[in-house]
This record gives structure tokens, C-alpha cells and sequence, in this order.
């Protein structure tokens, strides 16, 4: 339904995307002891781990190949397998997972090449898995990188073997929190089915207290359990990005898959519901019948304050149709859209247009909007036009729990449609004796909240 | 890249550096960049260190050529305030693409220089050179040129792309930048005997304005600020200062030496951490002015405003002293930070029971063995694992560090404070001092420590042997502090 642009110009103002890399690398925090690696120049890395130590509010382990000027021109082969050894002798990983970069990727660094060599060379680490994902910082974006990791790791370590009844792969895009996993594990278990979360964030970066200091990720999907996503009945891929990696399981290890573009909104969590029931053989657990219901009562509460209201929303294309159908599901219109990176879910979007762009993009658009979606660089736009201003998607560095935002289930659906219906009350114009006098300009400029203040 | 190359060459021969004297001939040419570990390095690149130098002076665009993880990953994180414009606020890139990678992106990034003068207007234009872009080869000194031909503003070219080194070669790589193209262009519309400049100092959480009101008052006026709150134009005339103020000297001592050889600027080094810090500094800036001919009265004044201050902080100190002291502290920082902030939690009956030097020059090692005595405990380069070992067993009671470590500590259950960059409270003058003591006690006696202690209940009643050990824990931790009033009688 939508017009896909890309916008022409040559400088990005305000950017809204991250880099690939550090896409794959926090795909790669979702491994259980694993060391996440960049093969690039230090600051590569040192620029991820800031972002994600301020978006989670935890420890991010991650290092580098530490490229310097000499070494990116003789070739890093030396970089990649000093580096792998000595994480291996300090850190001890089950896993070590490395992406490449701008940089190594302008070189043209034959990673896959090293890492064969690397392993004839070293059979002390023959206990190590170890997962290359090539990811130049020049294509695409985060959730490109993200996608790649997560194909890349199942296509190296998920392993063909008889079914396991009741086993159930989630392929989890990166627009999900560690929070939506938890709630996805809890719906899954519900129906007595047993998943493996792929990559699970949940495990890693949920914000819990060790007992002691570990030098790698403090949880996640486990080496056997990726191994062991090969003998599983059925692969849920959440958010179309995740398509890739649930095509390459079921090439390798004949799991068929569905994917479902998000699991936030009415339809989608039906979906859902019917999928494990038929996987499982159980009717749906009541709990879920009556969080059924809390949803439709939340739309129905809601809709007064959602319709025609205008959104600008920025975001990477899973996360933007996952919030951007709910919106409109109740009424909004998407007035202002950017993403980051081409997709085919784009195309079907409820809206005119869609940006591939930057923030300066929507903030032009998002003159008039009444609520701006964006993660936290939106901040300095949101002030300038005097936006409410709903948080969502990495970074989240002025606000705490970004970790722990769940939209996803009939529950989390609901809790997101009050926090925004609470947003536009909040925002709601008190009506004054000159509001009908004369079409002010102040008066213009809510005159969408009008009907709200009214009820 | 041979220019490049030469220039990070001379930063590397600095002579007014500390670490430097101290190095044979040979060593010194091999520079101050250790060799990183692949797999075992932390810290940002020689881009991030430019860009951390010079993104506080706030009318400038700050054009970043490179991929998109340069810029999209890492702007507006820095907490360096502005009075006026917010332009340095908002990010600029190039964003490549792989046929920018093909062809070469140099046509780009003239273009985006043109659409940020067209849409912005901003006093200058800096080009931040990034890896990809330098191993393609492209020019971005061409380009600024002809850009500056143009469109008559300065466009200026920051070569210091990312994989030359690390973040402090960066700092000082963005201050040749401003000498070679920047400082000594313009003129201020007067001049006075009292004008300085304060050159590395960032405004972070605003600690410039900390400064400024005792400066105003003795008179003294801040012609430039190397970068903190500073306007291009300002960085332009800071040649017509009397005398400068260097505040982290490893960051820009480049800046200070070669202006005092250039335009016969004198510097001292100081820091406005710390009390005792803090006066020196203020007494320095005075010595240096009427050394050049400032009326001589301004030192009398200063010593007033000196006395004056010390004694308001002393008195503020009163409510903490008998809280704070003896309490154990493990200082995680870099340079010049180490000694001043040390002398400073001393003053206040801390006692440091560890600090890093790993970025500290000889004197300044030097100085924490005056402040600590011989048997000072520093630690050069601290691993994680040992700094959460510290915690754990209570050798320490409260981290000041990074914002990187803080999670060390707090997973240890232990008390941490930021201070570095990103920190939201002003440490700096004497209102700083008293915040940061402020901060601290805060820390220490917030009442989750006790909460958050404590056994699960199930480990209480599943695993008596745990539950013991973990009450003695806590016990031990806080044993300190039992006696003391509560926190609301003192904030």
C-alpha cells in the first residue's frame, strides 16, 4: 500500500540507523557464554559497546581484532587469530562469534578462509564454536545485520537429528526486547511445548545479578541448544527479517516455518494462538482467552483517543510494522514514516509513504503529527516540534527499562495501546472560551485533540 | 596519508610531555600508541578522540565521512553543554555506500557540505576523515578546500581516521587541526589584559559555568575555551590571549605548546578538581596575567575570592566529614584526573585504596606517591575481574569510575559513582567539590545496600550455609555506617 522512497540526498541529518555490525553483534549477545568480536578497528567496537551499555544498562562484553592502519593493508589474518586466542586463553567462550566491518570488508579480509586455516593450526580450540558473518558497515542496516547473524548461526551450528516432540524453535528479530522473550517463553510453555529462543536476549541481557563476574554473556541460547534448534518440529520466525535464518533451518535440517511479521496486534496473537494449538494438540490455556478479551476492552476504551490521530513514526522496517499496524488498527493515521533499510514488508504498510531516511527526514514531516515513535536520538525533534514522544527500539538511553518494554501477546498489545491512549490524554487540549471563535493559529494546531478534550 | 602519517609523527615527538622526557630518541619515534591486543583492547579510536575534542564547539556542523557506524552509532552521547546554538547537537554524515567504496566518495561529501551550508548556515563546516574513506583514498583536504573556495566559510579537514590509533592520538590529532587551520584567523573585536584561554576543558555537565562566575568576578574573561561552549570564531581568535590554562594535559598539550611558541601565550597546567586544585589554578591563571602586564591588584583579589570560597566549602564539608571518613574508595580513571581527584576525596578523610594510572604520566605518578605515600597502591591496568574481586570482599566501599565499569561494581552490590564524561553532575570549582562529596555520601548510604544484601528467602531456607555467609557479608559491608544518623538529616 505504501510508496517505498528512498530520499536523494548526500548528507544524513540526524541519523536513525545503526550499523550492521553491531547488528550481528548483538544478535551474537544472545549466545550463552559467548565473546562477540568485531574485525575492524577498535573503535568499532568501543562505539557499539557504549550504545549498548547505555540502552541496557548492563555490562556488554564485546572486543575487537583491533585493525590498525598496517595490518588493514597487509591483511588481518595475524588480527583474527591473535585475537581468537587470546579470548580463548582470557575468556573461555563456548562461542566465539565474529563480524566484519567497513573497514576489513574495503581490504576484502577472507574471514571464512582464516578460520579454516585458524582451526588446522589450533586444535585447542576444537571445543570452540566459532560463527563468521560478513556485514560491511556501508550495506544495510542493524536489522540486516541482526538477520545475517542469526542465518549465519544456524546455517554453522544447527545440526540435522531426529525430531524431538514438542520442541519449538522462535527465531527472534531484533525489534523484540528481552522482555517480549520472556513473555514469548511463557506463552509457548503454555501450551506444553518446549522452545529454543534464538538469539535470546533474555537470557543475556535481562538485567539480572550473576553470582559471580563472567567475562562473556551471562546467558542465552546454549551451544546444544542451537545445535539441537536442527531437531525441532516447528520454527516460529518472529519479524520478516528473521525469514532468512528460518529458511536456511529448514534447507539444513527440514524444519518447516512460519514466519509472523510481529506478534503485536489482535490478528497477529490469534495467529499465534492457532499455531501452538495446533502444534501442541491443547486448546488455548484460559489465561490467554481472557487476556483475549482485556485486549478487544483495551481497543475499545482506546479508539476515541486513536482516531485521526497523526503519527510520525521512525523505525527499522519490523519494529515499524509491528507498532505501525497496531496504530493504525485502532484508528491513527501513519502520516510521517521513515526506516532505515529496504524490506518487503515496507510495501504493505497502512501509510503513503515510507522514508528510507533519516530523523531530519521525519522531522520535517512530523510538523502537525500529535505523538512522534522513535528510539531516544527523536529526543532533540520531540522538543523542538513539542511532541509527546513514545520511546521504542535501540537506543534507549534517557529512560530506564528499555530492556523490560513488552508489546508483544494480547497482554503486552493492551499495556502499549494504554501508554499511548494515556500519552494523547496527556497531551489533550483544555477547550478555552476563543477556541471556536476565530481558526486561530493556536487553535489549529490541536485541533485533532478537540474531539478527545470534548469526551 | 603521508601528511597524516608526519603528523602523527610530530604529535608523537610532543616535547612538553611528560612521558615523553623521559624516553630515549628512539623511543619516543616509536610513539606513545601501545600496541593493541586483538582480542583483549577496550576504548575508542583516534576518531573518537577528535571528534570527543572538537564536537563542544557548538556553531560548527560536524560532518562525519564514513559509513553509517561512525556517526549513526555514536552522536549526540556526549555531554558537552552549549549556551547558545545546538547545531553541534545534531549528527552529519556521509553515510557511504558501497559504490562510494567503488568509485571513491569525494564528489559525496562535497555535496553534503553544500546541503548543510544551504540548510544550516553554520559558522564552519568540520570533515571528520573515518577508515573506509582513508583506505579508498579519498582526499578530504582537496575537498575542503575547494569547498571553503566555494562557498567562502571555512571548511575545515579533522584527518584522523580511526585506525591511526587511539582515542587520546585522536585529541591531539584534532588539535593540530585547529592550529593548522583554525586558531589565528580571525580577531577579536577587543582585547583586555585579563584574557585567557582554557584549553581541553569539554563544559561536561556544564562544569564550565562551575568556573566561570569566580572568574568574572576577579575580572579575568575566558577569550576562548578549547572546546568547551565555544564558538568557531572564538577557537579563531584565541590567538590574542595573554595567557592559557591547560586543563587535561594529555588530551591537548600540543595546543597549549605550540601556542605559546606561536603567539608567546604562556600556559600552566592545572585542573579544577579538588579544592586545593581548584585555588592553584585560580592563583596561576592571576600570576600569568600580571606576568604580561595585568594590574597586580588581580592577585590580592583572587586570594580574597580564595579565602572566601575554601572557607563556604569547608563549611558545607562539616555535616559529611565524620560520615565519610576512612571510607575506602577505588579511583578508575585516566591522567590527570588520578592526582587531583585523590588530593581532593583526601581532603574530605577518604582514604584511596586504589587508583589507575594507566593513563598518568610520570609526574603525575609522581604526585599520587606524594598524596599516597610510596606504598600507593596503583594499579595500571586493572581487569575487570579484579576490580569486581576488590569489591566483593569489601576491600573497597565505593568505585569512581567510567561509565564502561560501572556494572562491575554495581553487580558486586557495591556503591559506584560516574566520573567521566558522561556523568550528569558538575564536579568542577568549589560547588563541584561539594557535589561530588555530596554524590558520594549518597552512595554510600542509600539504604538499598542493606536491601539488596540480603538473602532470598530461599536461600534461607533451602541452603543455611549460604544465608549464613551472605549475612556476614553484609554485616562486614556495612559495619562502617551502622552508627550514623540517617541520610535526610545531612542532604
Amino acid at each position: 500500500m505504501a510508496i517505498v522512497i528512498h530520499v536523494k540526498k548526500s548528507c544524513a541529518v540526524n541519523p536513525l540507523k545503526m550499523s550492521a555490525p553491531i547488528g550481528a553483534a548483538l544478535a551474537f549477545t544472545g549466545l550463552d557464554n559467548c565473546m562477540p568480536t568485531l574485525h575492524g578497528s577498535q573503535g568499532c567496537t568501543a562505539f557499539g559497546l557504549v550504545l549498548f551499555v547505555r540502552h541496557f544498562k548492563e555490562a556488554v562484553p564485546m572486543q575487537t581484532t583491533a585493525m590498525n592502519e598496517a595490518t588493514t593493508i597487509m591483511g588481518g589474518y595475524d588480527n583474527v587469530e591473535q585475537a581468537i586466542l587470546n579470548i580463548h586463553k582470557r575468556a573461555k567462550p563456548s562461542i566465539i562469534a565474529i563480524a566484519s566491518t567497513g573497514l576489513t570488508e574495503t581490504k576484502g579480509d577472507d574471514v571464512d578462509g582464516y578460520l579454516t586455516l585458524i582451526r588446522k593450526k589450533h586444535p585447542e580450540l576444537d571445543e570452540v564454536a566459532l560463527v563468521y558473518v560478513s556485514t560491511p558497515d556501508y550495506v544495510g542496516a542493524f536489522q540486516d545485520g541482526w538477520a545475517k547473524a542469526v542465518a549465519k548461526i544456524v546455517k554453522e551450528l544447527a545440526e540435522p537429528a531426529p525430531q524431538i516432540a514438542g520442541q519449538i524453535n522462535v527465531l527472534a528479530g531484533s525489534h523484540l526486547t528481552p522482555g517480549d522473550l520472556e513473555e514469548i517463553r511463557e506463552l509457548v510453555e503454555a501450551f506444553g511445548l518446549k522452545p529454543i529462543i534464538l538469539p535470546d536476549l533474555s537470557g543475556s541481557m535481562d538485567g539480572h545479578i550473576p553470582d559471580n563476574f563472567s567475562p562473556t554473556t551471562l546467558g542465552g541460547t546454549t551451544l546444544a541448544e542451537i545445535r539441537a534448534t536442527g531437531r525441532s518440529e516447528f520454527t516460529l520466525a518472529i519479524g520478516e527479517h528473521m525469514r532468512e535464518a528460518a529458511q536456511t533451518l529448514q534447507n539444513k535440517c527440514g524444519v518447516p516455518f512460519e514466519v509472523l511479521e510481529s506478534l503485536t496486534g489482535l490478528d497477529t496473537n490469534d495467529r499465534l494462538m492457532t499455531l501452538l494449538a495446533a502444534k501442541s494438540g491443547r486448546p488455548a490455556p484460559n489465561k490467554y482467552r481472557r487476556q483475549r478479551s482485556q485486549l478487544m476492552d483495551a481497543m475499545l476504551d482506546a479508539h476515541f483517543y486513536f482516531g485521526g490521530k497523526k503519527i510520525a513514526i521512525g523505525a527499522e522496517p519490523d519494529l515499524l510494522v509491528a507498532v505501525g499496524k497496531l496504530l493504525v488498527g485502532i484508528g491513527a493515521e501513519l502520516t510521517a514514516v521513515v526506516t532505515t533499510t529496504p524490506s518487503p514488508v515496507l510495501a504493505h504498510l497502512p501509510a503513503q509513504e515510507v522514508l528510507i531516511g533519516d530523523l531530519e527526514d521525519l522531522e520535517q514531516r512530523a510538523q502537525g503529527c500529535d505523538l512522534l515513535v522513535t528510539h531516544s536520538h527523536g529526543r532533540q525533534m520531540a522538543e523542538r516540534l513539542k511532541l509527546p514522544f513514545l520511546r521504542m527500539g535501540i537506543p534507549m538511553f534517557d529512560r530506564l527499562g528499555a530492556a523490560h518494554q513488552v508489546t508483544v501477546g494480547y497482554r503486552g498489545t493492551r499495556n502499549l495501546i494504554f501508554e499511548i491512549a494515556n500519552m494523547f490524554m496527556a497531551a489533550a487540549h483544555e477547550p478555552e472560551p476563543d477556541d471556536w471563535r476565530q481558526p486561530a493559529a493556536q487553535g489549529a494546531e490541536c485541533g485533532s485533540c478537540a474531539p478527545a478534550a470534548a469526551h | 596519508m603521508s601528511t597524516l602519517s608526519s603528523k602523527v609523527q610530530e604529535v608523537f615527538d610532543e616535547p612538553a610531555c611528560g612521558k615523553n622526557q623521559a624516553k630515549g630518541e628512539k623511543e619516543r619515534k616509536k610513539g606513545c600508541t601501545k600496541q593493541l591486543v586483538p582480542g583483549a583492547a577496550a576504548g575508542g579510536c583516534a576518531f573518537d578522540g577528535a571528534k570527543i575534542a572538537l564536537q563542544p564547539i557548538t556553531d560548527v556542523a560536524h560532518l562525519v565521512h564514513g559509513p553509517i557506524a561512525c556517526e549513526g552509532n555514536s552522536w549526540d552521547n556526549r555531554g558537552a553543554k552549549s549556551s547558545g546554538s545546538s547545531l553541534y547537537r545534531t549528527g552529519f554524515t556521509t553515510d557511504i555506500n558501497e559504490l562510494d567504496v567503488v568509485y571513491g566518495g569525494e564528489k559525496h561529501l562535497f555535496k553534503s557540505v553544500k546541503e548543510i551550508f544551504d540548510k544550516y548556515d553554520p559558522a564552519a563546516v568540520f570533515v571528520y576523515q573515518t577508515c573506509v574513506t582513508a583506505l579508498i583514498g579519498d582526499d578530504i583536504e582537496a575537498v575542503c578546500k575547494a569547498a571553503t573556495q566555494k562557498f567562502g566559510k571555512p571548511v575545515i579537514p579533522i584527518d584522523a581516521p580511526g585506525f591511526v590509533g587511539n582515542k587520546n592520538l585522536g585529541n591531539k590529532l584534532a588539535g593540530e587541526a585547529l592550529l593548522d587551520y583554525v586558531i589565528g584567523t580571525e580577531e577579536p573585536d577587543t582585547t583586555t589584559p585579563y584574557d585567557i584561554n582554557i584549553i581541553g576543558e569539554y563544559n561536561l555537565a556544564g562544569e564550565l559555568w562551575q568556573v566561570k562566575p569566580l572568574l568574572d568576578e576577579m575580572g579575568v574573561r575566558i577569550l576562548s575555551c578549547i572546546s568547551g561552549d565555544a564558538k568557531y570564531r572564538e577557537v579563531a581568535y584565541s590567538h590574542r590571549a595573554k595567557a592559557a590554562m591547560m586543563v587535561c594535559s594529555k588530551a591537548m598539550i600540543n595546543i597549549a605548546r605550540k601556542m605559546e611558541e606561536r603567539y608567546e601565550i604562556p600556559f600552566f597546567e592545572g585542573s579544577f578538581y579538588g579544592i586545593t586544585d581548584m585555588s592553584d589554578s585560580l592563583r596561576n591563571i592571576a600570576r600569568l596575567l600580571v606576568d604580561k602586564g595585568a594590574p597586580a591588584d588581580l592577585l590580592e583579589r583572587t586570594e580574597a575570592i580564595i579565602r572566601r570560597e575554601e572557607a563556604a566549602f569547608w563549611v558545607q564539608m562539616v555535616p559529611y566529614k565524620d560520615r565519610l571518613k576512612g571510607v575506602k574508595v577505588l579511583l578508575i580513571t585516566g591522567g590527570v584526573k588520578s592526582w587531583s581527584v585523590v588530593s581532593a576525596l583526601q581532603e574530605v578523610g577518604m582514604e584511596i585504596v586504589g587508583t589507575s594510572v594507566k593513563k598518568s604520566t610520570l609526574e603525575d605518578k609522581q604526585k599520587i606517591k606524594e598524596l599516597m605515600g610510596e606504598d600507593a597502591h596503583m594499579v595500571d591496568d586493572m581487569t575487570p575481574r579484579e576490580m569486581y574481586k576488590m569489591l566483593k570482599d569489601a576491600e573497597a566501599d565505593i568505585m569512581l569510575s567510567g561509565g564502561r565499569s560501572q556494572f562491575i561494581a554495581l553487580k558486586a552490590k557495591m556503591p559506584w559513582l560516574d566520573i567521566n564524561q558522561e556523568r550528569h553532575h558538575a564536579y568542577a570549582g568549589y560547588d563541584g567539590m561539594v557535589t561530588l562529596v555530596r554524590e558520594i555520601a549518597n552512595a554510600l548510604y542509600n539504604p538499598i545496600w542493606e536491601q539488596v544484601r540480603k538473602p532470598a528467602p530461599w536461600e534461607m531456607q533451602g541452603d543455611k550455609k549460604l544465608a549464613t555467609e551472605n549475612t556476614e557479608h553484609t554485616e562486614v559491608l556495612l559495619g562502617g555506617f551502622r552508627s550514623v544518623p540517617s541520610v535526610a538529616s545531612v542532604v
